[in-house]
């Protein structure tokens, strides 16, 4: 099934979806695959895969952190479409791949794309890449039948916004606020306001990250979005209490997210 | 974003959404001040003012009876305020940033000369500043690290990645993204996504300017050639644009560090060592492996160790207009010394990369023939590695005296 899709039918049992994000090959390859099956059985709803990267210029220092180590670990980018492949394989939710376009240029753009196709992934997230230095990308990941996520920002205008509509897929990918990954957000008026211009720009699901860590960001989220990601939290709350912390952490933040009052 | 700043596929804008607005509001202010009659105007008279613009032109006699071929002219950018050419673009930005009514700016600095300059100017601008700068060159240009900080800076030690330039420059991004409404990212090279590469060479392009009007009016004639060194390519786009429409061949001279064999350098273009790549904003030649991931960069000078090159600068290189060749460590040592010894001029371990490719060429040339080395800045701040390169005993004996003395008061302080 297609991301949006998929999205909208379990959007009609829960009222904010999760998706949680990890690094491959970080702290290495199987404690990251043991990663993926504690989300999985946890409830999560979709999987972010970041395919490590020597110049995350977007991504803050626990991410940041880890894509070092898995790099130092030796994963390839060859080692990292294997790695999504089997958890495409293993697991019944969708999967997308995030990485900086430098990665995609490298492999060639167009047999990227082909290969996340026939590993069963369902889309992409490159957030050095603005659809104006995407046509081939773009075009890529028409033909291959993958969803290309593309990003708003709290500083991106109502005008850019429609523009950005024209050409994502799937889901779009909201900032909460300036800056990095893995810094707190608070969930403020001006947040709900730029939320809502979102809603207003596109018919696509969003999904909110940067920021969220707990129930409380969840129950935020109800009504003006339709996934939370976590990102940075989860590989901090790994370094502190490993699988079975990532295991409780999910399932927390599932449950706050069955509907309810609000 | 409407012009992206290609130069035959080379540039582009490769930037974060968050950044996207950010770069739409600088981009407006540049062109409007390009189009704005005074704006230059007033520029080059702060740099004159201010900075001691313009720099000499400087006939090495000496150098030049002794290799016996073309006349060897030296342009003089270390005479430049803060001491190297890296003032002239900071300094532009400056105008730009209170154009924009920015309060605060953010830099990166590899040799910390760009970083110098910058804390300069945001001094004298009343902006606050930061500049993140990787470990390993915090370790290695530690005078530089004091200055900053007397300037008022905060120094960011860099510790991710390879703990040098581009991951100065990764942080500085980082903090913009962070910031982007009071912050403005003062870039110290001609890399980068649109309009950096340009908004550099357009302040930078002073130094070719002046060059070009003085060779002319002191040797009577255009050089047969021109010679910089190229890390990310400011001084070199700089001195370049002033010869752009001439006959004059222009040279890069990058990092060989130990030799493009010991694949411990820092050359993109020479020797067909880089690969094109997107990393940092841009689209260029970066030193890569074969996933993408940006490779290991070595280099005697700091400010030429970095794994890209300025997009205009390998346009300039496919279509013909400039040739680059890797100079290695020893030579560089070499050059210094000899510059040093016959000249009584201190180029820069950095700038000494020019000079050296420069002698290798210059008897090849005849005698009537004219030269220009472009010396980006002065080599004063690398005295702890140029002793060490020297091997220099009377160095060795001071730092160890000087680190006695400290130890011994601490030990004082300590037990007091």
């Amino acid at each position: 099934m297609a991301l949006e899709s998929y999205i909208k039918a379990r959007r009609r049992q829960r009222d904010v979806l999760l998706m949680t994000h990890i690094v491959i090959g970080y702290p290495d390859y199987g404690r990251s695959m043991q990663t993926v099956e504690a989300m999985v059985e946890a409830g999560v709803d979709l999987m972010e895969l970041q395919v490590p990267f020597s110049e995350p210029i977007a991504d803050g220092p626990v991410i940041l952190g880890a894509n070092q180590r898995a790099l130092a670990g030796g994963m390839t980018v060859s080692g990292c479409l294997d790695f999504a492949g089997k958890c495409a394989q293993r697991f019944d939710i969708p999967f997308v791949i995030m990485s900086y376009y430098n990665i995609l240029h490298r492999y060639g753009v167009a047999a990227f794309a082909d290969r996340m196709s026939g590993l069963g992934l369902k889309g992409a997230i490159v957030p050095d890449l603005p659809p104006e230095e995407a046509r081939e990308y773009l075009n890529a990941m028409d033909r291959a039948c993958l969803d290309p996520i593309l990003l708003y920002s709290p500083n991106t205008s109502d005008e850019r916004m429609a523009y950005l509509a024209e050409h994502a897929r799937g889901f779009v990918y909201c900032v909460a606020r300036p800056g990095v990954t893995g810094a707190a957000t608070e969930f403020s008026e001006e947040l709900t306001e730029y939320l809502g211009r979102c809603r207003a720009a596109t018919e696509l699901p969003l999904a909110v990250g940067l920021g969220i860590r707990d129930g409380k960001g969840m129950k935020y989220l109800r009504g003006k979005a339709d996934i939370a990601i976590v990102g940075s939290h989860s590989i901090r709350t790994f370094d502190e209490q490993g699988t079975p912390g990532i295991r409780s952490l999910v399932q927390s933040l599932v449950a706050a997210s069955a509907i309810g009052p609000p | 974003m409407r012009n992206r700043g290609y130069y035959s596929g080379f540039g582009g804008a490769y930037v974060p959404e968050i950044l996207v607005a950010t770069f739409d509001e600088l981009e407006d202010a540049f062109e409007d001040a390009k189009s704005d009659p005074s704006f230059r105007k007033s520029y080059e008279q702060l740099m004159a003012s201010c900075c001691g613009r313009a720099t000499p032109l400087t006939l090495a006699e000496n150098l030049s009876e002794r290799f016996g071929g073309a006349r060897i002219y030296i342009k003089r950018e270390d005479l430049n305020h803060t001491g190297s050419h890296k003032a002239n673009n900071v300094m532009g930005q400056g105008l730009l940033v209170k154009r924009m009514g920015k309060t605060r700016v953010v830099a990166e600095t590899g040799a910390g000369q760009h970083g110098v300059a910058t804390a300069t100017m945001a001094a004298r601008m009343g902006l606050e500043c930061t500049i993140y700068m990787g470990e390993v060159d915090v370790i290695r240009q530690r005078p530089n690290v004091f200055w900053m900080e007397r300037l008022g800076a905060t120094v960011v030690s860099v510790r991710d990645g390879s703990r040098t330039l581009k991951d100065a420059i990764n942080e500085a991004f980082r903090d913009w993204m962070a910031h982007p409404d009071t912050t403005h990212y003062v870039l110290g090279t001609a890399c980068g996504p649109h309009p950096f590469p340009e908004m550099v060479t357009y302040f930078q392009s002073i130094i070719g300017q002046e060059a070009r009007r003085q060779v002319l009016n002191q040797a009577g004639k255009l050089p047969k050639r021109v010679y910089a060194c190229v890390g990310g390519g400011s001084n070199a786009m700089g001195i370049f644009s002033g010869f752009l429409d001439d006959d004059v061949e222009l040279v890069g001279a990058e990092a060989g560090g130990r030799g493009l064999g010991s694949g411990r350098h820092a050359s993109r273009l020479a020797g067909g060592q880089g690969s094109i790549g997107i990393a940092q904003g841009y689209r260029s030649y970066f030193l890569q492996d074969g996933d993408g991931q940006m490779r290991e960069t070595h280099s005697v000078a700091a400010g030429l160790d970095y794994i890209g090159v300025s997009p205009i600068l390998a346009h300039l290189q496919r279509s013909g207009r400039a040739r680059f060749e890797a100079v290695t460590d020893s030579e560089v040592v070499d050059a210094m010394a000899l510059t040093m010894r016959c000249e009584g001029l201190v180029p820069a371990l950095e700038s000494a990369h020019g000079f050296a490719q420069a002698f290798k060429e210059v008897r090849g040339l005849a005698k009537e023939d004219v030269v220009i080395v472009n010396q980006s800045g002065r080599g004063d701040k690398d005295i702890f590695t140029v002793a060490e390169a020297f091997e220099d005993p009377g160095w060795r004996a001071f730092i160890r005296h000087k680190a006695e003395q400290y130890g011994a008061r601490e030990l004082h302080q300590g037990t007091a």
